[in-house]
């Protein structure tokens, strides 16, 4: 899957638009898969994960730095996110259904926060960035 | 079968009750045509899905999201019985239709993003995980009767 001219332009606005509320965001998302999609909690056993805990408040905030940093390297996505790629496929070896999980609930959070710019073309503009990330952090897995 | 606690089931139906259920059947089904274009396969004779404005715009696409959206709203009447209400349905996706269930649960995320787009702070992360378990309830049900 490529992005297009269009899907990265879309991208960059995003997070123009998403300013510093990424932290925020990271960590609604966090909350929503972990209230959703009870299993994605297996990888975080060690965690409050009740509503307003600290640790998903950073953990959102490294999330959301983390997507901040592919939003501004589109053009080259394996080499902005080679670290965390290695990352995930050494260390955390995260099943790689679980990143739909938390792609999806990315987009419920922005959808939620962003309704007028969230338009269908945005949409699957996020969607692809999202699945495009997503691709490269479990690229190394085997 | 789906699994809702009495507070997941007044949430979703306090807040079904406030969207205008033909609209985000609209809305649903064109966002799933635009963000996951394969889906299309099965509507060439809709006519103009070439772009996001056409397809949103598209009256075939409303019209059938019309129907979708309200069938999944009969299932909402239904939740402790989905597989039985939407027995004849599953049969039809499958025997005619010849529909991957994996749509249903593309249709399914879709349908729960329009609602997070339309309802704001209502759409709670607890609003939410009611929700999923309603689409994934309908979902499997639909598939149910693949053979």
């Amino acid at each position: 899957m490529v992005l297009s001219p269009e899907d990265k332009n879309h991208v960059r606005s995003t997070w123009d638009k998403i300013g510093g509320h990424g932290a925020e965001y990271g960590a609604e998302a966090l909350e929503r898969m972990f209230t959703s999609f009870p299993t994605t909690k297996t990888y975080f056993p060690h965690f409050d994960v009740s509503h307003g805990s600290a640790q998903v408040k950073a953990h959102g905030k490294k999330v959301a730095d983390a997507l901040a940093n592919a939003a501004g390297h589109l053009d080259d996505l394996p080499g902005a996110l080679s670290a965390l790629s290695d990352l995930h496929a050494h260390k955390l070896r995260v099943d790689p259904v679980n990143f739909k999980l938390l792609s999806h609930c990315l987009l419920v959070t922005l959808a939620n926060h962003h309704p007028a710019e969230f338009t269908p073309g945005v949409h699957a503009s996020l969607d692809k960035f999202l699945a495009s990330v997503s691709t490269v952090l479990t690229s190394k897995y085997r | 079968m789906v699994h809702l606690t009495d507070a997941e089931k007044a949430a979703v139906s306090g807040l079904w009750s406030k969207v205008n259920v033909d609209e985000i059947g609209g809305e649903a089904l064109g966002r799933l045509l635009v963000v996951y274009p394969w889906t299309q396969r099965f509507f060439d004779s809709f006519g103009d899905l070439s772009s996001p404005s056409a397809v949103m715009s598209n009256p075939k696409v409303k019209a059938h999201g019309k129907k979708v959206l309200n069938s999944f709203s009969e299932g909402l009447k239904h939740l402790d019985n989905l597989k039985g209400t939407f027995s004849s349905l599953s049969e039809l996706h499958c025997d005619k239709l010849h529909v991957d269930p994996e749509n249903f649960k593309l249709l399914g995320n879709v349908i729960v993003v329009v609602l997070a787009h339309h309802l704001g702070k209502d759409f709670t992360p607890a609003a939410q995980a009611a929700f999923q378990k309603v689409v994934a309830g309908v979902a499997t049900a639909l598939a149910h009767k693949y053979h």
